[in-house]
């Protein structure tokens, strides 16, 4: 029997109970709708981080001063200052291959006219916004000249931008920074949310001498020239583990560190601290996309169930359809087709809700979903094997009928 | 020689106890005859018509359906020999509800794996050899119980096979419209078609010309 006639009987089998069909749909309907889902939300969630490595670089090296110890009592990292300008100057200097900028970090009050802010101060050199890959949206950078000079010079976030100027053009205006005025000589670029959720456009950045001096520096601090952290950017093409071993090497070697012992500065590479995160959502959606397995199991033993009943409901026509000559397969063939078109349409409807929930979600949670053929593809796939997995007893079932019985079935 | 059977035995098993629905069953039946066969429930009649007409093997003995031995054959061959040359009638009509008549008459020609337009030529012609070329496009619901058993009759014949098997066919029908079809396959048989028909009615056993008494799985009368 051709597959088209098989078709047409078991849609016109199927529209018998159009209700029953539409219940013993559901589960399929939701399972196959939730692997939608899960799957837009999982790639959704995978190419965001995708695209902060990509924006952040995936080549950086972080390297922030070792944790001291003050009184037995063990500090974290970053708490001592054990890093200098020195430190970034040898790293410039003997690896080629890298580009290193420090950053020296604190909170202050900034206030423009009648307006004020609380916001993040950095302390950095002009090779900072290289290695961070950040642009200016108007303005320029800092000039040698004003580096040397600790000149009052600084460039605003986005956000600072915003908060402080509203609508005003903030360019060659004087803000002050802890009541030292500043004069704005560019604006950043917007860069969003970081990864972890901070406003990446919240900050003021001035010359390093600068934040030292007259903003956040103490008086040891600018005799030292420490450094808060050290962004070291690895040039394209160059193995990043490499010269972070270089790096590493190098300032142990700076700071008198004895083989055997710790280091006095933790190094971190970002490409791994991202691809830990990349991998952590990985995991998020493959346990959503086993719920949604769940429910499809659900689904595809209420499509077991309905058609046992429907093989039973119609023993004495498959009776007769033995009597005038349908073979085995036939009959096999006839109830594998109607569990496959239940799930399969099933599975179609569970694809436009599924889209539809994505949307909704993409729309109501802000959350990225990325929509890909090849998920619809899939989810419609697995309701396709459902149904040929979970008709098969109940066509065999059928098929084995004795025609005796069968017609004789009240 | 049409039908030929010889030792025919039917044993079914009911826990730990034995039935013999047929004992020693040898029958023949020629090209061209209506045979009625008759006896009390129990007697074995239904087990030697499901025999006959393939739908279930003997225990032992021999069948022979115009020379082929039948008895050797498997589940899906003999599904080819009720396909090709038995038309069944059963007491309850069993067409498919919610399918118009035509393609009720199509059902044994789909199995056979004819073309669309040939099985609606075909069956088209069958429901007006029965008197319903008008009902074409009813359904089972919209005809009488006569006018169903009717379809029926023209599903039976479709496929032109050897001989018709009316099991109890005026069973579920009123005497006027049992008369009705009783004369149908009357016709039927006097145009050449073998019948064979199973009832319990002495009235409509008359219309056979032959008569086979079934009791206790054998054959207690055979007369002309």
């Amino acid at each position: 029997m051709k597959l088209g006639a098989l078709l047409r009987i078991a849609l016109r089998a199927l529209a018998v109970n159009k209700l029953r069909s539409a219940l013993t749909m559901l589960g399929i309907v939701i399972g196959v709708g939730a692997v939608i889902v899960m799957i837009a939300v999982g790639a959704g969630a995978q190419a965001r981080v995708e695209e902060q490595i990509r924006a952040l670089g995936s080549n950086l090296l972080l390297v922030m001063p070792g944790s001291t110890t003050a009184g037995g009592v063990r500090l974290g990292f970053g708490s001592g200052s054990t890093l200098t300008e020195d430190d970034v100057a040898a790293v410039n200097r003997e690896i080629p291959e890298a580009l290193a900028a420090p950053a020296l970090r604190g909170t202050a009050q900034v206030i423009w006219s009648n307006s004020n802010w609380s916001t993040q101060i950095f302390g950095v050199t002009p090779e900072y916004l290289d290695v961070r890959q950040w642009a200016l949206a108007s303005g320029r950078v800092f000039e040698p000249a004003e580096m040397a000079a600790a000149a009052k010079v600084c460039l605003i976030g986005a956000t600072v931008a915003r908060q402080l100027f509203g609508a005003a053009d903030p360019l060659d205006q004087s803000i002050r920074i802890k009541r030292v005025p500043f004069t704005v000589i560019g604006v950043l670029d917007v860069k969003g949310q970081s990864l972890m959720g901070t406003d990446q456009d919240d900050l003021v950045l001035v010359p390093i001498k600068t934040a030292r001096s007259r903003v956040l520096g103490t008086a040891s601090a600018a005799r030292n020239r420490t450094v808060g952290t050290i962004w070291v950017k690895v040039a394209d093409g160059i193995d990043t583990k490499v010269v972070e071993e270089q790096v590493r090497s190098l300032l142990r070697q700076r700071h008198r560190i004895q083989p055997g012992a710790d280091d006095d500065f933790s190094l971190r590479n970002l490409a791994e601290v991202m691809a830990a995160q990349e991998a952590s959502s990985r995991v998020l959606a493959l346990l959503l996309a086993a719920v949604a397995s769940v429910s499809l199991l659900v689904g595809g033993i209420g499509i077991m169930n309905i058609m046992l009943v429907s093989v039973t409901e119609r023993t004495r026509e498959i009776g007769l359809r033995m009597a005038v000559g349908a073979r085995t397969r036939d009959i096999l063939g006839q109830f594998l087709v109607e569990a496959v078109t239940l799930s399969l349409i099933g599975g179609l409807a569970g694809v436009g809700l599924g889209v539809a929930a994505s949307v909704v979600i993409a729309e109501l949670a802000g959350w990225r979903i990325v929509l890909s053929p090849e998920a619809v593809a899939l989810a419609v796939a697995f309701a396709f094997v459902i149904g040929v997995f979970f008709g098969f007893y109940p066509a065999r079932k059928a098929a084995r009928l004795n025609p005796v019985e069968a017609l004789r079935f009240e | 020689m049409l039908i030929h059977t010889r030792e025919l035995v039917k044993v079914y098993r009911m826990g730990d106890s034995e039935i013999r629905a047929l004992d020693r069953v040898s029958v023949d039946i020629d090209k061209g005859e209506f045979v009625a066969v008759m006896g009390p429930s129990g007697s074995g009649k239904s087990t030697f018509m499901n025999v006959l007409g393939c739908l279930d093997r003997p225990t032992s003995g021999e069948y022979a359906l115009e020379g082929r031995k039948i008895s050797q054959l498997a589940g899906d061959q003999l599904a080819g020999v009720r396909n090709r040359s038995i038309g069944f009638v059963f007491q309850q009509f069993n067409l498919l509800p919610r399918t118009p008549a035509l393609e009720n008459v199509e059902l044994p020609l789909v199995y056979a794996g004819l073309a669309k337009k040939q099985r609606q030529e075909k069956a088209k012609a069958m429901l007006e050899r029965v008197g319903l070329g008008e009902r074409a496009h009813h359904h089972p619901a919209q005809l009488s119980g006569g006018q169903q058993q009717r379809v029926a009759i023209a599903r039976a014949l479709v496929t032109e096979p050897l001989l018709i098997l009316a099991d109890e066919p005026t069973g579920a029908l009123d005497s006027r419209t049992s008369l009705e079809i009783m004369a149908l396959l009357q016709e039927l048989n006097r145009q050449g078609m073998t019948v064979v028909l199973v009832t319990h009615e002495p009235d409509i056993a008359r219309f056979a010309r032959r008569m086979l008494a079934f009791r206790d799985g054998r054959v207690v009368q055979d007369e002309t």
